[in-house]
């Protein structure tokens, strides 16, 4: 088989020159999803409609076609679709069909996008390595013995795979960054707001946000484009101005201003992701991008905060499956309670009910002004501390992760060691900021990421300087396999 | 930070999640680990500091109270674990 696309960018050129047809493109990738199945990347796929979607595609008269027309896309079934399943990775939905389709399926459908079927995941969202799905753990595609990192662990893996050019993932602590940086591609968590999170379903609410994973920054404005704006399902989504995220790609970084924060940089971070944070800097100033040092002294304390919050909503959340409505439901129940206690119980996984027992244990009574008010102070702190250093930078640059990706089974023991591989990722979901991880080095075969972070509704110039960055660097380049690697 | 086993059965129930007696045991020594790494906050002053409860300033919208969704009661349903007649099926709750 000749060598086809792997970019959106790439796939949309060859798709306009002729040289390809979407049907073409889409049975190629299922072709490297039926390849790849032991990554475990995918758990449904929806070759048939995918195919009569491409052909749809293929047919449409020029006038009519999107901005996304005919091009391979995948997203973490997180998202609720008709037609294919929706479990969020939980035995709870193993077989639950959803009634309608989330605001960002409708966007990708309504700009041409063939959904090709819904990404394996940590069982809804709550996971740093994809090992806690119901459907067994992903694989990395650089290393099968490591993990791709989590949540969205699925949309990663079938990504660096080739199997998919682009996939939608969820970030509520880093879930798009993390596995972004251990599968060696580009990834963005967009502004609380920016996104709709309707028909997305819901961890920790006022976390949550829906985001794409590419190779690079070009394919992920592209996405943005079509995924972003004010939805009136979603309340809090934000009606703030969407620009062009594709347009304002190639602008110039020069005297752009670059906070580098040695709080966070004084955590325990990985020698090779120290240097790659290094490397990196240097690349921003010889595009005449100047570093200045910034100041983030609450930023580590974004961990124990978000482990009170996020499980203090998620309990909340979790709460409306139980048994009655839709879901899982025990067989033979005795009483009401029986009927909730059991299926609750049989349908969630065990980092599912650590997170619902952790979160109601903060939320009850005599714990609640200890640890969830302090949490949403230690909140206020972090966010206020971004807001004071954007007034005086365009962006941060900080690792995204403590290390390359680690090897599956290293960390399933140990919750509170899974946890603090968020260290990083977790600060900008609690400011509710948007947030870039890119491909910025390897260690033995393994990518190493480092993370852009940037003011409320700030995207744009995220984008800007990622797409500057991988147009003056081939890190984005590299690929499982190849002798780049 | 010390959780017993009742405190483990008593937010169990709270939650409506049935744990077998080994799992209670589990759960002790998750609970306890993840709740001595929380306690690390406890070092940050937050005197003063307003609680934050959603990262954007921004107020709730409000729109104009109209209908609009119509009636999906039987596609709602069709996923549903056990229904009859347009209603949601669970045990017997009053004699």
């Amino acid at each position: 088989m000749t060598a086809l696309p792997d970019t959106l960018g790439g796939a949309a050129r060859a798709l306009a020159s002729g040289e390809l047809s979407s049907r073409d493109l889409v049975s190629s990738c299922l072709a490297r999803i039926e390849a790849g199945q032991h990554l475990n990347a995918f758990v449904s796929i929806d070759a048939e409609r995918a195919l009569e979607a491409a052909a749809a595609a293929d047919n449409r008269p020029a006038a009519d076609r999107g901005p996304l027309n005919g091009l391979p896309i995948a997203v973490k079934d997180i998202f609720c679709q008709t037609g294919v399943r929706t479990t969020a990775g939980s035995r709870m939905l193993e077989h639950w069909r959803a009634p309608y389709d989330a605001t960002v399926i409708e966007r990708l459908a309504a700009a041409g996008a063939v959904l090709l079927g819904k990404t394996n995941m940590d069982e809804f969202a709550m996971g740093s390595s994809g090992e806690n799905s119901y459907f067994g753990a992903t694989r990395n595609p650089w290393n099968e013995n490591h993990v791709p990192g989590g949540s969205s662990s699925g949309s990663a893996a079938a990504v660096a795979a080739g199997m998919v050019p682009a996939a939608l993932g969820t970030d509520t602590g880093g879930s798009i960054r993390q596995p972004a940086a251990f599968c060696g591609l580009t990834g963005l968590k967009p502004t609380y707001g920016r996104v709709s999170r309707w028909g997305m379903i819901a961890f920790a609410s006022s976390l949550d946000q829906a985001g794409p994973m590419a190779w690079d920054a070009a394919d992920l404005a592209l996405l943005l484009n079509v995924m972003a704006g004010v939805d009136h399902r979603d309340s809090t989504s934000v009606d703030e101005i969407v620009p062009d995220y594709t347009a304002g790609l190639t602008a110039s970084v020069r005297g752009l201003r670059i906070g580098l924060p040695g709080d966070l940089l004084g955590a325990d971070v990985n020698a090779e992701v120290r240097a790659a944070v290094d490397a990196s800097r240097k690349v921003f100033e010889s595009l005449g991008a100047s570093i200045v040092p910034v100041s983030l002294p609450t930023a580590l304390a974004g961990v124990p905060a978000y482990y009170v919050l996020a499980p203090a909503e998620a309990s909340a959340n979790l709460a409306r499956f139980d048994g009655v409505r839709f879901g899982h439901r025990c067989a033979d129940p005795q009483s009401l309670e029986d009927l909730y206690l059991r299926s609750r119980s049989e349908g969630f996984g065990a980092e599912v009910k650590r997170r619902i027992l952790t979160g109601t244990y903060a939320l009850s009574v005599g714990y609640y002004d200890a640890y969830y008010l302090q949490a949403q102070k230690i909140r206020r702190l972090i966010r206020d501390e971004f807001l004071a250093a954007f007034r005086n930078v365009d962006a941060i640059l900080a690792p995204t992760t403590p290390s390359p990706a680690f090897a599956l089974g290293e960390k399933t023991d140990d919750p509170v060691a899974m946890y603090l591989q968020d260290v990083f990722t977790i600060p900008a979901n609690l400011a509710g900021i948007p947030a870039l991880s890119m491909p910025a080095g390897m260690t033995d075969g393994l990518p190493l990421g480092v993370q852009l972070l940037g003011p409320h509704f700030g995207e744009g110039k995220l984008l800007q300087l990622a797409y500057a960055f991988q147009q003056a660097t081939d890190h984005h380049l590299r690929r499982p396999g190849s002798a780049a690697a | 930070m010390a959780i017993d086993a009742e405190q483990v059965r008593r937010i169990a129930h709270l939650a409506r999640i049935g744990l077998a007696a080994d799992e209670a045991d589990r759960y002790i020594d998750d609970l306890e680990s993840i709740l001595t790494m929380v306690e690390r906050m406890h070092a940050v002053d937050t005197s003063g500091v307003t609680p934050l409860a959603h990262p954007i300033d921004v107020s709730q919208p409000l729109r104009p109270d109209r209908v609009t969704e119509s009636d999906q009661r039987d596609a709602y349903q069709a996923d549903a674990p056990a229904v009859a007649n347009g209603f949601y099926l669970v045990p017997r709750v009053v004699e």
